[in-house]
């Protein structure tokens, strides 16, 4: 089973990398954010940088989870290569993991070029310890946008993923407190900002690497997010199944 | 002789539409089968059923001793993918591995990829290869596995004439070394061509299931062809076509037709009678039901 995840994850990797585009889609932006934003006005201030780079890290690593994913999957269904992939002899968990886990190492590479920009010109200053502290919460903090995009990508068609993806993206991202942080946010969106799960997945990764003291509120409704995302997402496949292979 | 694939009084609806109507079906180890019908006839669904695409509404489908959910039953076969499916950035050579991944016994790659004419294109992303070399891709993916019965839909769709030939070939190999087919064809050339038994099926049943011949027999149609500038309308024609100033005829009562013919004093010449060939059977035995219907 094992080296059947392996196959299928080494053949998705191999189609995204080959045709980039995705991955250029979500790093270039907030690479391009970190130097015409976060250089010249918070690049000196060490904590600020460091801050503001887990926050477009996160930005890109979000952008792969449920843009990437739910077009990928509502694409997928609509292949005739899909239904052919369940007459091979093995179940649909192999692919379902190698679809996650491909999107996964995309998200990772993803998030480099942001890093880099904020290693070579700013002052952001991080231990070892703490930077795979950081991509640890990364993970943790894309995973209820990864269920997303599996629930857009199982309930929606492809045209129309692509559309619903970017409409919930942006709005999240800055109620979330990603692009400007929350303290500069308006009145009314500081209210708002701990219940979005992108803020508690912020308030997660600036904790793993600066060590600020998170949000109760913002972690415990990320937890609420994910659970409720990982059960309609868990609805949406089910009724994917039905439809094309009962 | 073993049984591979068995359908018992398998009905499967769609909503309202009832796609197959109590289907009863055995596929014999050994044998190639021709499964021809008009298109929603439930050609599609049958096969669905076998490879575990799909569930019976009623009724049982078995294959290998085994239900066609069970992946491990499902080793022993080989299916054809659509070749507009296939994943345009991924290299021929890749995915034949990929495919293998999933089988215990596998057929060589190399052996494989030139038994279908691609030892070439290893290396070529399938974003690059012609309507035909996808199309003998797909075949061949049907035999990766080294599966003891394969599902060919549509296999030599959209090929020249060459490549089908080539194909057929391929096909009538692995028949040879005691493989079993499952084939569906547009081409009744193709049927006639390669299968031994015929399965016709219509409106979600079987409507003859017998060999080529026979079931060419069974109907008794005969092609009537002739030279005539004009013809009035003749009873019992069940097709008509006309090619350079020869119209040919087809009919379950030649003997009625010619008298009818003859009778309407039309002018014509050269008049032949023939026995017909199995498009012309599948086409008289469809439109029959379409009659009762």
């Amino acid at each position: 089973m094992s080296s059947l995840v392996v196959a299928h994850t080494r053949y998705l990797l191999i189609e995204q990398l080959r045709v980039p585009i995705s991955l250029l889609a979500s790093a270039l932006f907030p690479a391009i954010s970190m130097v015409a934003f976060v250089v010249p006005f918070a690049g000196q201030d060490p904590a600020g940088a460091t801050t503001a780079t887990g926050s477009l890290m996160f930005f890109g690593a979000m952008s792969g989870a449920l843009i990437g994913l739910s077009i990928a999957v509502a694409q997928d269904r609509e292949l005739p290569w899909n239904p052919y992939l369940r007459t091979l002899p093995a179940g649909p968990f192999p692919r379902f993991a190698g679809r996650v886990l491909s999107t996964l190492v995309v998200m990772l590479l993803s998030v480099i070029p942001v890093l880099l920009v904020s290693a070579l010109f700013t002052e952001a200053t991080i231990t070892p310890a703490r930077l795979l502290l950081g991509l640890g919460a990364l993970v943790v903090g894309t995973l209820p946008f990864m269920l997303l995009g599996l629930f857009i990508g199982f309930a929606l068609s492809a045209k129309a993923a692509i559309a619903v993806s970017q409409i919930v993206f942006f709005p999240a991202a800055i109620l979330g407190g990603l692009l400007l942080p929350p303290q500069v946010l308006p009145e009314f969106i500081q209210v708002v900002s701990p219940y979005v799960p992108t803020r508690g997945a912020a308030e997660l990764i600036w904790w793993a690497t600066t060590g600020a003291g998170p949000d109760a509120v913002a972690l415990v409704m990320l937890a609420v997010w994910t659970v409720a995302i990982a059960a309609a997402a868990a609805w949406a496949y089910r009724r994917d199944e039905g439809r094309r292979f009962t | 002789m073993t049984i591979l694939a068995r359908a018992i009084e398998v009905t499967r609806r769609y909503g309202d539409v009832l796609a197959l109507d109590r289907v009863s079906l055995d596929i014999k180890a050994g044998e190639l089968v021709g499964l021809l019908g008009p298109n929603g006839a439930g050609k599609s669904t049958l096969i669905n059923l076998f490879v575990g695409l799909r569930r019976p509404t009623s009724g049982t489908v078995e294959l290998l001793g085994g239900s066609p959910q069970d992946a491990a039953m499902r080793r022993g076969i080989g299916v054809t993918p659509q070749e507009t499916g296939l994943p345009e950035s991924l290299r021929v050579g890749e995915i034949v591995d990929f495919v293998s991944a999933h089988f215990p016994e596998k057929t060589d790659k190399g052996e494989l990829l030139a038994r279908f004419g691609l030892d070439d294109l290893v290396r070529r992303q399938v974003g690059g290869l012609s309507g035909g070399q996808r199309r003998r891709l797909a075949v061949a993916l049907a035999f990766v596995g080294r599966p003891r019965l394969v599902f060919l839909d549509e296999p030599t769709t959209g090929l020249d004439v060459e490549a089908r030939r080539a194909l057929w070939d391929g096909i009538r190999a692995f028949h040879d070394d005691g493989g079993t087919v499952l084939l569906t064809s547009h081409y009744l050339e193709e049927i006639e061509a390669l299968a031994q038994r015929v399965v016709v099926v219509g409106h979600g049943r079987v409507l003859a299931d017998d060999t080529v011949r026979a079931v060419r027999d069974m109907v008794g149609v005969r092609r009537v062809s002739l030279v005539a500038e004009d013809l009035p309308e003749l009873p019992g024609v069940l097709g008509s076509e006309r090619v350079d100033g020869r119209i040919s005829l087809i009919t379950t009562d030649p003997d009625r037709l010619v008298v009818e013919l003859v009778r309407s004093g039309a002018p014509f010449s050269d008049l032949e009678i023939r026995p017909t060939t199995l498009e012309e059977a599948f086409l008289a035995i469809t439109s029959k039901e379409t009659a009762h219907v």
